[in-house]
Parts: structure tokens; C-alpha cells; sequence
């Protein structure tokens, strides 16, 4: 066929299109343009442009709050990705590799509970539960905060493990028992390694997920518990000077990272 | 419903392999998935038995229970009745990994993760085979299937040809005692289908394994078996060897489905023990085998091999009367279409020889005859 005989609709070619998709991206990155931009001003100000400094990352650096809450950011979303990506990959297995059972609809959407419910419910909810616990245990350690990240990291895991799981040719695990392999031998040599991708992917996204969380974290954590995004929080509150520009752009970067390694690992198929 | 007693399994040709011992026994086996309205039943109290280095081929189009056979087999189905045998033992009740037999994969289903020699030594390693014997048997299986250049690369960077052989070596290197093989050969194309056909064949010959084989392509059917089963909707029409299956089809689906075949409406006219004298459309007589329920008087369906026919000018009188429809010219013979006076059509294969096709034109008034040995009757 004759190119351009025979147009198909194409949104491409609608009045004002390209106007709306550049009016869209600026909208989106524009004000993360400036905000990065600002954090190398050597000046205090975080709208008055004073020249080139990398004065606010190593104040950023060398502030010991920072250092705290980044460290026990890294803890949460390390310890919480971990946990959220186990009990998804169990969650992955028992939805594919099981025959269809009634109830398994209704399973699919508790998994993905968290999603749906707003965050602020979630939040007070848990507010609730762990201030009794922490009242009868006098316990308020982090694990709270561990366990609370890793409730809601599940589905974000889940979902990755579960679509990796499920474009899985079936042949490969009943031609592993067809050779000799015991169901606990083709989990570890067939069905394991080929999904390890959709693991890793899964266990990327709950982690950026968990690092940036600020509501349930601010609901959640107990005194001098700041993560890094409730750090931030709490001084805007106070004074705002490029300092904080700094740390976003930092962990700008990491979650640009770990983001574009997810993709390419979701992308690679079998 | 059709009647499935005793005759179907024929005396075979093939007077060695009577001898040797079962190595699968089907003893009535019926699979139903589902149950009320979507009930299907795959498979209705099917009995076969497989002998000890047979080519066996299970033939059918889909739909027929082949498939659902071959499974119940390897132990990925079990009957809902009957059992499986395998070497004289009950093993309807065993997991995949408890029988010692392997499958060919339709898709291969080979690992992606894991190299070709990777492939190979698994059903090994999960037997736990030591190290050495391990290696040993992977390279001879390589050498087998002449693989060795590609021990090294992943399954996914050889062609489907070679993904086929590493499929195979990776079924074989067990040792199993039967070797399943699951439309194999469907996802290549027609040269080297050709070419897989003769090298299953020389496997089998060289391992001495008994192979059970899925497929629809008669031909390839016919070429490779030893013997061959016909099925459909979920039961088996007709066991024999390829030679019995094509010149004494015993029904007219068997007679359909392999090859092409003639129909033509008799009658019986005597009946002497298990032979009688039929009589054809035009006049004609022949004498061939009668089925047990066929009494002087019945109208029977009796078949002839299109290659079986002779065609001549009209005048000698000693065969079916009839004129040309069409000519079709296939290089090694020349098909021809025939009307008979009673409107049925006929077609004869005729064999070129080095002066051409018979002259013979569009219209041209012939007869049709053919030796009272090519003519057989079949039980519906």
C-alpha cells in the first residue's frame, strides 16, 4: 500500500498537538530544571541566582541530621524493599503457579490493597495500632517504620514478579519435572532463575518507593525517627535555604538511577 | 457408538516386534476435564499397548486425545479411569519426576538460562549422576546430535534446527525407557522436517528406545512408524503398520484421513468364511475380506487407492465406464478425475513415464479398471 493513501487516525496529527505535549513536559520537569539548578547557587537564596557553588552539597554533607536521616532512610527502604519483595514473590507463586480457586480475584485485590487505599487512611490506621503496641511493648524502635514501608512497598514489588511470572512459558517447569526435578528443585534451578529479573526489578521500585515516603513515614515514625524526606520536611518548615535543594538533587539522582535499571531489566525479555 | 471390541489390533506384519515384551499398556484409560455442560471427554476407555523399541506414533487431528494420551504418559495428566503401565508396573499414580521416561517438547521448551551442555546434563543431575558420568554422557550426546561446536552457546542463540537436536539429546541423555515426542517436527519447515525424519528414525534405530510419537501429518506418520494408531474423539480407530493403516483402512475415517481414497457404494453378494464377492457401481465384481457383521444382501462402502486405478480408452470392456472432468498434472504422475455413469466421481493417479502422460483429453471417454485385489470394504 501507497504510503499516505490510506491515513489512519493518528493523534499526532491533531491541531495543537506538539504546543500541548511541550506545554506538558515543561509543566512536569521545568520547576525540577530549577530546583537542581539552584542547589549549585553560591548564594543563600533559593530563587536569587548568585553564581556556581557545590557550597550546599557539602553542607548537606557534612550536617549531621542529614547523615542521620539518610542513614536511616537507606535502613528502612533497604530492610522494607527486602521483606515487601519476599512476601511479593510468595504472593507472585501462590496467584500463577497455583490452579485457578475461588477467591483468587478477591486475593489479586487485597495484595494490591495499599494502592488503592488512600495514604493518609493507611496512615492514621497505622497511627492507631502501633501508638497501642508501642503503649503495652514500650517498645518505638524502627521496626515499626520497617514494617509500615514494607506494607505498602508489597504491591509495587508484586506487580513486576507477577507479570514476570506470568509471561513465563509453563513448558520449562514440566520439562524440569519431566527430567527428574522434584517441585522443591524446579522452583531453585527453573522457575527461580528465570524470574530474577522480575525479583530485582520489583525489589528496585519498592526501594525508591520506601526512600521517598513522607506520609505514613510522618504519621508513623516516633521521636528523632526523620527519614530524609520528613527531614527536608521539617525545615522548610523552618528556614529554606538551597541546602535543600541539594539533597533533593542527590536523591534525585539515585531514584534516576535505580528507576532506569528497573526498566531495562523489566524490558529484557526471557 | 462405534463398536470397539477386539478386531482393531491386527495381526502385524512385522513378526519381531510381536515377540518383544509391553512396554506401555493403556488399559482402558478415559480422561474427562471439566464436568456438567463443559464436560469434555478427552479420552474414552482407550487400550493400547506399546512395545519394547517401537516407533509408535499416535495419528489424529486435533482435538482426537493424542496429545492427552502422550501426557497421561509422561505423568502431566492422570486418567479419571484406567490405568497406565509402564514396563508391567501401575504408574498412573506417579509424578513426572517418578517415571523414567522424557518428552520432546511441541515448543522445545528449552532453558533458557542454561547453556546447550547446560540443557543436556540436567535430567542427569537431577538423577545425581557423578560429575564424570555427567560429562561423559552429555558429550556423546552431543556428538550424537552433532552439537559438539555448540556445547557452549545459549539455547537461544542456535537456530530452531539445532534447538530441535538439543531437545532431543536433553530427552535421550536419561536413558529414559520410552522417549515422547509431541508434534516435534511441526515448528520447521518442510526441508528440514524431511531431513529430522530420518535422523528420528536413525535415534531411535541407534538407542534402541522405545518412541512414542504425536502427530497429525500422515505422511510423516507413515514414514517414520513402526506402527501407528489412529485416533479420534478421544478413541482409537485402527492400531496397525503403516502398510496395513494405508492399503486396509478399517473405517471410513482411517481411509479419509490417511491418503487419498475412492468411495464407492456395493453390495455383497456371497459369503464364503471371512471373504465374499462384492459388487461395484457399473457391474463389477471383486472379491476381498468381509467384517464379521456383513451378510449377502448389505450395502458396504469399499475403497480404492487413486494409484490402484488404471485408466484406458474406452472398448476393452473390462473396467468401469466413465469420461474425464479434469486433468491435473503433478510431475511424477498425472491425477485424473473421472465421472461414472452413475454420476459418482472417481480419481486415478496415473505414474508418468518417460514419453509423458497418456494422451488422454478433457471429456474423452475411458475405463477405469484396476486389479480385484485393490478393492477393500470397510466396517461403516
Amino acid at each position: 500500500m501507497a504510503e499516505g493513501t490510506h491515513r489512519r487516525f493518528s493523534v499526532r496529527r491533531m491541531p495543537g498537538f506538539t504546543s500541548i505535549a511541550m506545554l506538558t513536559f515543561a509543566m512536569l520537569y521545568g520547576p525540577i530544571v530549577i530546583l537542581v539548578i539552584y542547589a549549585f547557587n553560591a548564594g543563600e537564596s533559593v530563587a536569587l541566582w548568585e553564581g556556581f557553588s557545590l557550597r550546599w552539597f557539602v553542607t548537606a554533607w557534612d550536617n549531621t541530621q542529614v547523615q542521620e536521616a539518610t542513614f536511616r532512610s537507606l535502613i528502612v527502604a533497604g530492610a522494607a524493599s527486602l521483606t515487601a519483595t519476599v512476601l511479593a514473590t510468595m504472593a507472585a507463586l501462590g496467584t500463577t503457579r497455583t490452579r485457578p480457586y475461588p477467591g483468587s480475584l478477591v486475593i489479586y485485590a487485597l495484595i494490591n490493597q495499599p494502592l488503592m487505599v488512600p495514604e493518609i487512611v493507611t496512615a492514621v490506621a497505622l497511627l492507631i495500632v502501633f501508638a497501642m503496641i508501642k503503649i503495652a511493648t514500650g517498645y518505638s524502635g524502627l521496626i515499626f517504620l520497617i514494617a509500615a514501608h514494607a506494607a505498602f512497598c508489597v504491591p509495587f514489588a508484586y506487580l513486576p514478579i507477577r507479570a514476570r511470572l506470568e509471561g513465563m512459558n509453563l513448558d520449562y517447569e514440566t520439562a524440569a519435572a519431566d527430567l527428574y526435578a522434584p517441585p522443591w528443585q524446579v522452583f531453585r534451578r527453573v522457575t527461580l532463575p528465570l524470574m530474577a529479573p522480575g525479583i530485582v526489578a520489583g525489589a528496585m521500585l519498592a526501594f525508591v518507593i520506601s526512600l521517598d515516603d513522607v506520609v505514613i513515614t510522618e504519621f508513623v515514625k516516633s521521636a528523632g525517627q526523620d527519614t530524609l524526606p520528613t527531614y527536608m520536611l521539617g525545615q522548610l518548615r523552618r528556614m529554606v535555604t538551597p541546602e535543600v535543594n541539594a539533597i533533593s538533587t542527590a536523591l534525585l539522582g539515585v531514584t534516576v538511577v535505580l528507576l532506569t535499571a528497573f526498566f531495562v531489566l523489566n524490558r529484557q525479555r526471557r | 457408538m462405534r463398536e470397539r471390541t477386539g478386531s482393531i489390533e491386527e495381526p502385524t506384519e512385522n513378526g519381531d516386534a510381536t515377540a518383544r515384551r509391553p512396554m506401555v499398556e493403556a488399559r482402558s484409560v478415559s480422561k474427562v476435564f471439566g464436568s456438567g455442560d463443559s464436560e469434555l471427554r478427552a479420552l474414552d476407555a482407550v487400550s493400547v499397548t506399546i512395545r519394547e523399541g517401537e516407533f509408535f506414533t499416535l495419528l489424529g487431528p486435533s482435538g482426537c486425545g493424542k496429545t492427552t494420551l502422550l501426557r497421561m504418559i509422561a505423568g502431566f495428566e492422570h486418567p479419571s479411569d484406567g490405568a497406565i503401565l509402564l514396563d508391567g508396573a501401575d504408574i498412573s499414580g506417579l509424578p513426572p519426576y517418578r517415571r523414567p521416561v522424557n518428552t520432546v517438547f511441541q515448543s522445545y521448551a528449552l532453558f533458557p538460562h542454561l547453556t546447550v551442555a547446560g540443557n543436556i546434563a540436567f535430567g542427569l543431575e537431577m538423577l545425581g549422576r557423578p560429575a564424570a558420568e555427567v560429562a561423559d554422557t552429555v558429550e556423546r550426546m552431543l556428538r550424537m546430535v552433532r552439537m559438539e561446536a555448540m556445547r557452549d552457546r545459549l539455547t537461544s542463540q542456535i537456530s530452531g534446527g539445532q534447538q530441535q537436536r538439543v531437545a532431543l539429546a536433553r530427552a535421550l541423555a536419561p536413558q529414559p525407557k520410552v522417549l515422547l515426542l509431541d508434534e516435534p517436527l511441526s515448528a520447521l519447515d518442510l526441508k528440514l522436517r524431511k531431513e529430522m525424519q530420518i535422523e528420528l528414525k536413525r535415534l531411535q534405530t541407534e538407542t534402541g528406545i522405545t518412541f512414542v510419537f504425536v502427530t497429525h501429518d500422515q505422511e510423516e506418520a507413515l514414514t517414520m512408524s513402526d506402527r501407528i494408531a489412529v485416533m479420534r474423539d478421544g478413541q482409537i480407530l485402527q492400531i496397525g503398520s503403516p502398510h496395513e493403516i494405508y492399503e486396509r483402512p478399517a473405517d471410513h475415517f482411517v481411509a479419509s484421513f490417511i491418503g487419498e481414497t475412492n468411495f464407492l457404494a456395493a453390495t455383497v453378494e456371497t459369503r464364503t468364511g471371512e471373504r465374499g464377492r462384492i459388487r461395484l457401481p457399473g457391474g463389477l465384481v471383486a472379491e476381498t475380506d468381509l467384517f464379521e457383521s456383513m451378510a449377502p444382501g448389505d450395502a458396504v462402502a469399499a475403497v480404492i487407492r487413486p494409484e490402484h486405478l488404471r485408466v484406458q480408452p474406452a472398448g476393452s470392456g473390462s473396467g468401469l465406464a466413465a469420461t474425464v472432468a479434469t486433468i491435473v498434472y503433478l510431475g511424477t504422475d498425472t491425477q485424473y478425475h473421472l465421472r461414472l455413469e452413475s454420476g459418482e466421481m472417481l480419481v486415478a493417479r496415473v505414474q508418468n513415464g518417460p514419453s509423458g502422460s497418456p494422451g488422454l483429453a478433457d471429456g474423452a471417454a475411458v475405463e477405469a479398471s484396476f486389479a480385484p485385489t485393490a478393492v477393500r470394504v470397510l466396517r461403516d
